[in-house]
């Protein structure tokens, strides 16, 4: 027979997002269980080892493993059921009934609301259609990340990373330090996709070269990757002919960023265009009443602070959501305007606070967010799409709110 | 003496340019706020860096356990410490905060764990097969 379990509020994915929202849920007094696809909570931030994590939301610098630790203590401390090794194959939405296979069969659990936290994907290789062979040799990074951090296994000798995401940034730092040869970082772009602090600190001080506009064209290696041509692009991103370039090669390191992972999640749920995520309103609920989002299956976002803090706002308004606390669901459409790319929530709810974050679509050297319907404008600096623009309206703005809000940022 | 570098205060990334006067004192041009100063003098005079890596684990239910210097040493001293942390191990288990090598740098710097290694739980994988 198969087992039937009830919660609370259920929790779907043990990383940041994931882990807040099940703390948050489960100090406001309702029970909440956790699901976890692998054998212990964290996510990827087991494996991010490098520094930098936490400044927002714990005040304090600290590494991935160690901003996991500290929630999965609180989580301990406050008796969030967890199980791991656990799969969600299928979730109705509309009676939140989920159903879950693990190492000990398959069972169903019963909630009041769930809250939706399975982070993001990596683009993987054949999504960027690059000509040649198909050999060994070629990774995303956050594969060779786990390798080399967990699993304690290099993934070649000489590499090249495509993409210079703060992943790809990173990973050049730690193959170089572990004993691989890092050729470079090829860009797309004419600007880094990572922070400034990262290409200092991860390839300046190793004299990695950055590549800006250019990038991969042709792929070659019988078995094993052996070499990969590189060229300049224009600014169509077509190759310039005469600037091709070979690099002789064992790895590819691709760092061509990360996808929401929304797929075979409750096909009813509403997807945000741009974001690729689920759509949500600033109380983290999906088109659906009693589920919720947060983290990287929303928006990408630039910093795991933030998607702590979304989880934790998740999992309070789900445990709302059982506690049968009055919460209207009333959703106006936040609505992008010029400028604007990642942009989360796409719906206010006025009853709560709104926390904007959203990505330029290009870099700035001075430019203003507008919110015209507010009578909001918020100045600002040097902005880059790499790094998102994040402030907070007070609900007390929101009361009178019953139009779309367009959002849109001025030159 | 003078030199460029990247200011990483903020995300601007300002091309500071450093140059040392014989009175000691110090001319900064390029930074766009006051906070790129101090960090411009510290980066070209004596660049310092958290050093996050991961060290071998026996008998652990992982292979590998990640650390940080818990203080920032120094840039040039990188590879050197690396070398040295490539050459150890340590026995699980391990938890966050332990220290697992004190005074690593000479310096007074330390190399503390940032995550938990529990102790393999299976008698069988810690044997050592031989023959």
């Amino acid at each position: 027979m198969i087992q039937q379990l009830k919660t609370g509020v259920l929790v779907i994915g043990g990383g940041a997002a994931g882990m807040a929202a099940a703390l948050s849920a489960s100090r406001a007094g309702v029970e909440v269980t956790l699901l976890e696809r692998e054998e212990k909570t964290g996510g990827v931030l087991n494996q991010c080892i490098h520094h930098g994590f936490g400044l927002q939301f714990y005040r304090q610098e600290l590494t991935g493993p160690e901003f996991a630790y500290r929630l999965q203590n609180e989580m301990a401390q406050h008796s969030v059921k967890i199980i791991s090794e656990s799969y969600v194959r299928h979730i109705d939405t509309k009676n939140k009934y989920v159903e879950v296979i693990s190492p000990e069969g398959v069972f169903t659990i019963q909630a009041k609301a769930i809250v939706l936290a399975t982070g993001a994907r990596e683009r993987p290789f054949g999504a960027l259609q690059i000509p040649g062979d198909r050999p060994a040799g070629i990774y995303v990074a956050g594969l060779a990340q786990r390798m080399v951090n967990l699993e304690n296994t290099l993934p070649g000798k000489r590499a090249l990373i495509l993409g210079s995401g703060d992943i790809g940034l990173i990973m050049a730092r730690r193959l170089t330090l572990e004993g691989m040869e890092v050729l470079g970082v090829v860009e797309r772009l004419p600007y880094a996709g990572g922070l400034t602090r990262n290409v200092v600190q991860c390839l300046e001080d190793y004299d990695i070269p950055l590549y800006l506009s250019h990038t991969v064209v042709e792929v070659r290696g019988r078995r094993r990757l052996e070499r990969v041509l590189v060229s300049e692009v224009d600014d169509n991103f077509k190759p310039i002919n005469g600037t091709q370039k070979w690099f002789d090669i064992d790895t590819l390191v691709l760092s061509a960023g990360l996808i929401p992972q929304v797929e075979d999640l409750g096909e009813n749920l509403e997807i945000d265009a741009i974001n690729k995520g689920f759509a949500v309103s600033n109380t983290c609920e999906t088109s659906v009443t009693g589920i919720f989002a947060a983290g990287n299956n929303v928006a990408v976002f630039d910093l795991v602070d933030y998607v702590a803090a979304e989880g934790w706002i998740a999992g309070q308004n789900a445990a709302q959501t059982v506690q049968d606390k009055k919460r209207t669901s009333k959703r106006i459409p936040l609505i992008r305007g010029k400028n604007v790319g990642i942009l989360v929530p796409s719906y206010i709810t006025p009853e709560e606070h709104l926390r904007v974050y959203l990505r330029l679509r290009k870099p700035m050297d001075k430019g203003t967010v507008v919110l015209k319907e507010l009578n909001i404008e918020k100045p600002f600096q040097y902005g880059v799409p790499s790094e998102m623009i994040n402030f907070v309206v007070n609900r007390d703005k929101l009361q009178e709110l019953k139009k779309p809000v367009r959002i849109e940022v001025v030159e | 003496m003078k030199g460029h570098i990247t200011c990483t205060v903020c995300p601007v990334g300002c091309k500071i340019l450093v140059v040392s006067k014989p009175n000691g004192e110090y001319e900064i041009s390029g930074n766009r706020c006051p906070r790129g100063k101090q960090y411009a003098i510290d980066e070209l005079f004596s660049p310092k860096r958290i050093l996050t890596t991961s060290v071998k684990v026996l008998h652990g239910d992982v292979p590998l356990v990640s650390v940080r210097t818990d203080a920032p040493i120094e840039k040039s001293r990188i590879f050197e410490l690396m070398e040295k942390i490539k050459s150890i191990s340590v026995e699980a288990p391990v938890n966050v905060g332990d220290v697992l090598v004190r005074n690593i740098d000479g310096m007074g710097t330390s190399l503390v764990a940032t995550r938990k290694v529990e102790k393999n739980g299976s008698p069988l994988e810690n044997c050592q097969i031989s023959g």
